[in-house]
């Protein structure tokens, strides 16, 4: 019997994706676990575009103006905040998630740009340090690495709360990145299943973290800047809080924010878009007078200068790129194709950091795939890519008339979808309307 | 010895003094009077100095201490000596919750009872607790000796790695993946010589072993019902 194509209907609530991810879960009786970011449509800075001057308002000269890029943070208490050239700075990613070639190639890059890095949950490396000039230092709830030496010479602090692929979980490093440096780091046996803690050990909620920041000011003599980064979820509370905590920035990840391994489900179905975050966060920075006090660090799916300046134009001080920097990296590129089908997938769909299988050396801790990711090489990348924002960030400051990119304002931007203007809480485009807003 | 009288200084200018010394320091002793609860008392030192507290402290006492030795002569709060690194606190009377969270190194001595999450992440400190720990002591302790002289809490070590718990008391139930295991006569001796360094009484052939059943290492969908 041959097969009758008028017959043949796909189901909308059982799409070929829900029917594999069944069938495999029935197979292997775990959840998913992967690595990158939410692949689900949301609404992004991509529903957001900019209202370049015109008659109402004049531009700058393209290639010959200043538009300067450059931004302080911790300034709030922190002796020696720290000031980077431009706006952009690197997401925390673990040496374990990643290699170490990577992390250097990342600490390089951002020496070169003038902008800062940060480590992860597994503790800092020689080779992050020595590469980086500005180095953000994590204390997340596991503890792993953690000492007080790495606090006094790093350049600022970042409380984990939570990360916009998980708020409300810990992290996962699977067995086979658990290699006996990354044991060493973590003081864990070799090739177990590392499942971090979802809360600090020694303190819960606001009052607690007060007291948590006080005690890290006291260890370094209040010169380190101190983050306070959080999951978007509940942000209006979320960031109030950080900063009645006495954070001098609040980092909020939305939920397109990648990760090296976490439940499929996490990724996808748990916290909010960014978009809406950085409205939430800046309302609350707003409502405390403390917007551009406190400053306010953007993450989660962050892709170009256009989206850099987005986020800015909402009130953002800085943005954080993570899967885009491992992207540059080399990050699901054409190349080493065996070894993508290896691991059951395709180039531009891989999702394989878990695995530590990288193709391209990123996100692998074995020696061999390593080399195919020299520190030299990537850090060329990775600096060209941040200039390439860096540039596209101008050009649409200076389009808009701003001589600093600090002066891109929500005035700026009109939403393309009335969830994007809902969301942002900036007009759809043609109207004056922001949903929600004036009783409808 | 150096007094400092928190009543007329401050906890800033304390540890900043604490912090300043050089490596070759001979101002090694010290006293501090009237800490009324204050909180990061004497923390981030890095240096061999001997620091009595006369009173309670609050907060995250000695919290990620190098080399010294600190003693508190009264109660403390949430997370003494944290992420503690080497060198050795000492608490008379009782500790909050969360005492040596994430410890590294050095040693922690409980003379009284400790609360909730006693030794939670413990990451090779020795902890030695003269009464009794309250639950979920020692959760997801990774290495390093917990020794209860008293009673511990429910779920004692749940989720544990390679960290060795010694209770001599009754424990009300042990956590996921936390086992009962041989007392060897390695045990014991290694057990009384921690007491001894402790200075804590106590007979090592009394005490119960517990550590990792090694069953929760590696996900896998028939320890689901362990979670």
């Amino acid at each position: 019997m041959t097969v009758d194509p008028r017959s043949l209907r796909p189901s909308a609530t059982f799409p070929p994706h829900v029917l594999a991810e069944i069938h495999r879960a029935a197979d292997q009786g775990l959840y998913e676990i992967r690595g990158f970011g939410a692949k689900r449509k949301l609404p992004t800075f991509d529903d957001l575009v900019f209202l370049g001057a015109s008659v109402s308002r004049y531009p700058l000269e393209g290639y010959r103006e200043k538009c300067a890029t450059d931004v302080w943070l911790g300034t709030r208490f922190a002796k020696k905040p720290i000031h980077l050239k431009i706006p952009i700075t690197i997401a925390g990613m673990s040496f374990g998630a990643l290699g170490a070639n990577a992390k250097e190639a990342i600490g390089r890059a951002c020496t070169e740009m003038g902008t800062s890095s940060t480590t992860g949950d597994g503790g800092m490396t020689e080779e992050e340090r020595r590469s980086s000039k500005t180095l953000v230092y994590q204390v997340l709830p596991s503890r792993y690495g953690l000492n007080p030496d790495d606090l006094r010479r790093c350049d600022a602090i970042e409380v984990v709360i939570g990360q916009g692929a998980k708020p409300g979980g810990g992290g996962m490093l699977l067995g086979m990145k658990i290699t006996e440096r990354v044991a060493k780091m973590r003081a864990l046996p070799v090739g177990i299943d590392q499942r971090s803690a979802c809360r600090h050990p020694d303190w819960t909620g606001p009052d607690d973290l007060t007291i948590k920041i006080q005690e890290l000011r006291e260890i370094t003599n209040w010169e380190k800047p101190i983050y306070v980064k959080v999951g978007a979820t509940r942000t209006r509370y979320d960031v109030a809080l950080a900063v009645k905590a006495g954070a001098d920035v609040v980092v909020v990840d939305g939920m397109q924010g990648g990760t090296a391994a976490t439940q499929d489900v996490f990724i996808e179905h748990v916290g909010i878009p960014t978009l809406p975050a950085v409205r939430l966060a800046v309302e609350a920075l707003q409502e405390l007078d403390m917007h551009r006090k406190v400053q306010l660090i953007v993450s989660g799916g962050i892709r170009s200068g256009a989206d850099a300046g987005k986020a800015i134009a909402m009130g953002a001080d800085a943005v954080a790129i993570g899967s885009a920097t491992m992207v540059a990296l080399g990050c699901n590129k054409p190349v080493h194709i065996e070894d993508y089908h290896k691991l059951g997938t395709e180039p531009g769909m891989c999702h394989h950091c878990h695995t530590g299988r990288c193709p391209v050396g990123v996100t692998t801790q074995d020696p061999e795939l390593q080399k195919r990711l020299s520190p030299e090489q990537g850090a060329r990348w990775l600096r060209n890519y941040l200039s390439v924002m860096v540039l596209e960030l101008q050009t649409v400051a200076r389009a808009c008339g701003k001589s600093h990119v600090h002066n891109l304002e929500p005035d700026d931007l009109v939403a393309l979808t009335v969830e994007a203007a809902a969301m942002a809480g900036i007009p759809l485009a043609g109207t004056s309307w922001i949903p929600g807003r004036g009783g409808y | 010895m150096i007094t400092v009288d928190l009543a007329a200084e401050t906890v800033r200018d304390l540890n900043q003094r604490l912090h300043d010394l050089p490596a070759d320091t001979n101002e090694r002793a010290w006293r501090v009077v009237n800490p009324k609860g204050a909180h990061a008392l004497v923390a981030g030192l890095d240096r061999p100095v001997d620091v009595l507290i006369e009173g309670h402290v609050g907060y995250y006492c000695a919290g990620m201490n190098k080399h010294a030795s600190v003693v508190i002569d009264g109660h403390c709060g949430v997370g003494v000596a944290e992420n503690i690194m080497s060198g050795e606190v000492r608490v008379k009377g009782n500790a909050s919750q969360s005492a040596g969270a994430s410890g590294q190194g050095g040693l922690l001595v409980i003379e009284g009872d400790a609360s909730a999450r006693c030794g939670i992440s413990m990451k090779g400190v020795d902890i030695v607790v003269g009464g009794s720990v309250g639950h979920m002591s020692a959760f997801m302790a990774q290495t390093g000796n917990l020794v209860v002289c008293g009673d511990a809490g429910q779920s004692l070590g749940d989720s544990i790695y390679e960290a060795k718990l010694y209770v001599q008391g009754k424990v009300e139930s042990l956590g996921a993946d936390c086992i009962e295991k041989a007392m060897t006569p390695h045990h014991v001796e290694k057990l009384g010589r921690l007491l001894a360094r402790a200075g804590v009484k106590g007979d090592p052939n009394k005490f119960k072993r517990y550590g990792s059943a090694r069953k929760l290492y590696h996900f896998h969908v028939d320890h689901a019902d362990a979670y």
